[in-house]
């Protein structure tokens, strides 16, 4: 049965303020690992943290000791280059120690570049093409229709992967499907590999284009733990016939003042001494 | 066989492959409640209408999206169904390449992926409809089994035998006008394991799909003139079955692939491997499209052109005999 971490905290504000700090330890833990795999998708791991340490932590039902327990939601990370940051939150939940991360990217590591479903518990499937998780997402959810099951299943997509033609086809068909069970993320962090994606190929206006879609629209501040709570504690019920996307207003690098919004972030390795600079200002950000 | 599922030799002259697997997915539907069905606007051409007819609720038509048709099915297959998804060979191999290689052979996940319309026989509808690379490109993918069923009766057989397997199977058959190259279905049909059809010690044809009843006539065609062809029905080919392989390398002169595909990547390829691992001193001849964009004409008149039918396979023969080639 569901084993949510934040289960013994009655208290609103105490309840941010956990999920505010699991954010910042999961920051910590990203340029770590980014020091110590000799690089990492920095600007997109820090961006999509405090909406992924809220579902982990407190939205989702899952059971870390039982990884493929049946009625578990489903998580996809189709940004599968956010496993730098997802790893390190299903370690905190419990799917495997934390010490283990220490391997990441090194030969025959469990934990890599992008997410892998073969060696990480918790993962549910293997990404990191672009354009593809939502389809899988859409898959996942059918088949808990079929089976009458009221689970959920969660997708975080980047921004970036809103260009590829393949999840607007996932979008018309969920609409299609009737999948109220499916909740989407846009990580909107404004920006990929080569520049902001309203210079490049642009987005906007990404509700409308979603609403036009046929889905139901919800755009929250990405970096603010209240808001973030207060969407996903109060989404349709899985038995209803719409899907939502949650629009999540992110800056690219958040926390992090040399990193934020800035390309040049989008991948990148880090010494000890810029991590100390890093960890410093995020510690700033943990509430007493 | 499925358990329930007959097929008299009456009803596969009648019957095309995909009206055949239409009818195969409806019993297999009926036996096991986890199959579900998917394609991409065309359940008339392929006759996945039929099980959408029998169970609506676990047939999924994705309109004319192929990349969607392959991440939804591996979405299935991940909460525990089977899906068989179905569209032409061209775009379930090409179209869709990266979802059947990323989300369903390097994920792992049991998706049986039927693709119609394969080789030339989309005739008429020219290369943007013909699948010459699919076998290679399937080939390529760890995981995946690659199954090219040689008529509707092998179709029904092929379907029924990768329910169970734990992992993704691509299975390629034709348009479905082929002619029989099985007069019934009691024989032992085994995933990787293939079919002697007729004995021979001169020359061996290693066929596939619509190759393998033309390789069938022309070993009795040449019967008679004192050339002895042994026919080997390659239904699988991935896993290969390499055993036949060495065993016809070692006792004819003499091996000759037939496939609807370019000779490059495919049955041949995956032959010569085999014989060159194995050290194996015989000649090879690859009949398929010599690696060119097919012309367009109807199905019969392309297998001519290259080779695939009985008549050109005869003469392609009968050249290698007066070259003493064997």
């Amino acid at each position: 049965m569901a084993q949510t971490t934040t289960r013994h905290i009655t208290d609103r504000k105490e309840l941010e303020k956990y999920l505010v700090t699991k954010a910042a330890e999961t920051r910590k833990k990203i340029l770590e690992l980014a020091r110590i795999a000799m690089g990492g998708h920095l600007g997109g791991a820090l961006s999509m943290v405090d909406v992924t340490v809220a579902l982990y932590h407190h939205i989702m039902n899952l059971d870390p000791k039982n990884p493929s327990w049946p009625d578990r939601d489903r998580f996809i990370l189709s940004k599968g280059h956010g496993a730098i940051a997802l790893d390190p939150i299903l370690a905190q939940v419990g799917f495997f120690p934390e010490e283990k991360l220490e391997t990441f990217n090194k030969l025959d590591s469990p934990f890599g570049m992008h997410t892998n479903a073969h060696s990480t518990p918790g993962i549910e499937h293997s990404t990191g093409s672009l354009g593809h998780g939502l389809a899988v997402a859409v898959g996942m959810a059918l088949g808990a229709r079929l089976d009458g099951a009221t689970w959920r299943v969660f997708c975080l997509l980047g921004d970036g992967e809103m260009q590829e033609g393949s999840t607007w086809e996932a979008l018309m068909s969920a609409a299609q499907f009737k999948l109220g069970n499916l909740v989407a993320i846009i990580d909107r962090n404004k920006f990929t590999i080569d520049g902001p994606t309203e210079m490049l190929m642009a987005l906007e206006p990404l509700a409308d284009k979603l609403r036009a879609f046929r889905w139901n629209v919800i755009e929250v501040n990405g970096q603010n733990m209240t808001e973030i709570l207060n969407v996903f504690e109060e989404l349709p019920l899985p038995t209803s016939d719409v899907p939502t996307v949650v629009i999540a207003h992110t800056e690219k690098g958040h926390g992090v003042s040399f990193m934020r919004g800035q390309s040049k972030w989008h991948y990148g390795a880090i010494d000890s001494d810029l991590e100390a600079q890093a960890v410093q200002e995020i510690d700033a950000t943990i509430p007493k | 066989m499925a358990e329930g599922m007959t097929f008299t030799i009456h009803d596969l002259d009648m019957l095309t492959q995909a009206e055949v697997y239409g009818k195969a997915l409806v019993e297999l539907g009926r036996q096991n409640k986890n199959v579900v069905v998917l394609t991409a606007d065309l359940m008339r051409s392929n006759k996945t209408g039929e099980f959408a007819a029998a169970y609506p609720e676990r047939f999924f038509n994705v309109g004319v999206a192929e990349q969607n048709l392959f991440g939804i099915a591996a979405g299935l297959a991940r909460a525990g169904k089977i899906p068989f998804a179905s569209t032409f060979a061209a775009f379930a191999s090409m179209r869709a390449c990266e979802q059947v290689r990323t989300d369903i052979a390097y994920n792992n996940v049991p998706v049986k992926i039927v693709a119609t319309h394969s080789g030339l026989s989309m005739g008429t509808g020219g290369p943007t409809h013909f699948a010459t690379e699919d076998i290679a490109i399937m080939r390529a993918m760890p995981n995946m089994t690659v199954i090219v069923p040689a008529d509707s009766i092998e179709t029904a057989r092929a379907v029924a035998a990768c329910v169970d397997l734990p992992g993704p199977a691509y299975i390629r058959i034709g348009r479905g006008f082929e002619p029989a190259a099985y007069e019934d279905e009691n024989y032992d049909y085994t995933i990787g394991k293939s079919v002697l059809m007729r004995d021979g010690s001169d020359i061996t044809l290693i066929c596939c799909g619509v190759a393998v009843n033309a390789g069938v006539i022309v070993s009795s065609q040449l019967e008679g003139e004192g050339v002895s062809v042994r026919v080997i029905n390659m239904h699988t080919i991935k896993p290969l079955d390499r055993e036949a392989v060495v065993k016809a390398a070692k006792e004819t002169r003499f091996i000759i692939t037939a496939e609807e595909h370019n000779i490059i990547g495919g049955l041949g390829s995956a032959v010569a491997e085999v014989l060159a691992e194995e050290g194996a001193a015989v000649k090879l001849k690859r009949l398929g499209v010599r690696d060119e964009y097919s012309e367009i004409g109807y199905p019969e008149a392309l297998y001519n052109r290259y080779n695939l039918d009985s008549d050109s396979m005869s003469r392609v023969i009968a050249e290698l005999k007066e070259q003493r080639a064997f």
